[in-house]
C-alpha cells in the first residue's frame, strides 16, 4: 500500500481532555486523507481518547488562555470557580454546545473517520495496566505496545509529533 | 456537471476535507467532485490538499458565504 514516496506521521497522544482530544484527531484524520500513513500511539491521559464510551471533560482550572465566548465577550472563569463541584462538568457541556453549534465535529466521529482511514491506533501497554484499563472498554481494533514499538515507527515516520 | 456533488456547507474543518477524501474514492480517475462548503478555511485546505494528493482543483468560486471547488481525481 506504501510507496516509496508515501509520507508518514506518528502522533503520541499523551492527554485525555475534550480540548486536547482535536488536535490528534484533526491531524491524523487530515494527514490520512492526504496520503499519509498515519500511527496513533495512545499513552497516559490519551487511553482516555480510546473508550467506547467517550465522555470527555474539560476545565478551565490552571487554564489561563480558556476564554469561552460568552455574552458578547470572551469570558475566562477564576480558579476558585473551577473547583466548586459541577462546575467542569457544567464547562464540558457548554464546550460540547458551542462545538455542535458552530459544526465541530464530535471526537466520536473523528476517531471513527481514523479507524476507517487505516490509522494505525496504538495503545501504550505500560500505562493501560498502570491504570488498570482493559481493552474490552476500547475501540477496536487496536494494537497493544510499548515505547520499543513506537520508537520503530518513529524512526520509520517523517513527521512526529507529541502532543 | 459534475459527477458528485457534496455538500459540506454547515461542516468545520477537517470535515470538509476527510469527505471530499472519501467521496473521491468512489470515483474514477478523470472523473469530478462538486463540494459545497461554508467553512472559510476550506479555501486553503483544499488548494493544499490538491497539492498534495495530485488531484487537480479545475475552479473555484464563492458565492454568499457558500464557496464551490470542482476538484478532478488523479489517474
Amino acid at each position: 500500500m506504501s510507496s516509496p514516496d508515501t509520507n508518514t506521521m506518528s502522533i503520541i497522544v499523551t492527554k485525555g481532555s475534550l480540548d486536547w482530544a482535536y488536535p490528534p484527531f484533526i491531524l491524523g484524520t487530515t494527514a490520512a486523507a492526504m496520503g499519509l500513513e498515519v500511527t496513533m500511539f495512545f499513552t497516559f491521559y490519551g487511553l482516555n481518547l480510546l473508550m467506547k464510551d467517550l465522555n470527555l471533560q474539560v476545565s478551565s482550572l490552571g487554564n489561563p488562555a480558556m476564554k469561552m465566548p460568552m455574552m458578547g465577550m470572551h469570558m475566562g472563569m477564576p480558579n476558585i470557580v473551577s473547583a466548586i463541584p459541577g462546575v467542569d462538568a457544567a464547562a464540558s457541556k457548554m464546550m460540547k454546545n458551542l462545538m455542535k453549534k458552530k459544526g465541530v465535529a464530535p471526537i466520536e466521529d473523528l476517531r471513527e473517520l481514523a479507524v476507517e482511514a487505516d490509522v494505525r491506533m496504538i495503545a501504550c501497554q505500560m500505562t493501560m495496566d498502570m491504570f488498570e484499563y482493559g481493552t474490552e472498554d476500547m475501540i477496536e481494533p487496536l494494537e497493544i505496545g510499548g515505547a520499543a514499538t513506537y520508537i520503530e515507527v518513529a524512526t520509520q515516520s517523517h513527521i512526529n509529533l507529541f502532543i | 456537471m459534475a459527477d458528485q456533488v457534496l455538500d459540506a456547507k454547515g461542516l468545520n474543518c477537517p470535515l470538509p476535507i476527510l469527505k471530499a477524501k472519501k467521496a473521491l474514492k468512489s470515483l474514477e480517475g478523470g472523473q469530478t467532485l462538486e463540494i459545497q462548503s461554508t467553512d472559510p478555511g476550506s479555501v486553503a485546505d483544499f488548494a493544499a490538499f490538491c497539492r498534495t494528493t495530485g488531484n487537480k482543483l479545475v475552479e473555484q468560486s464563492d458565492t454568499d458565504g457558500v464557496w464551490t471547488y470542482l476538484i478532478q481525481k488523479a489517474g
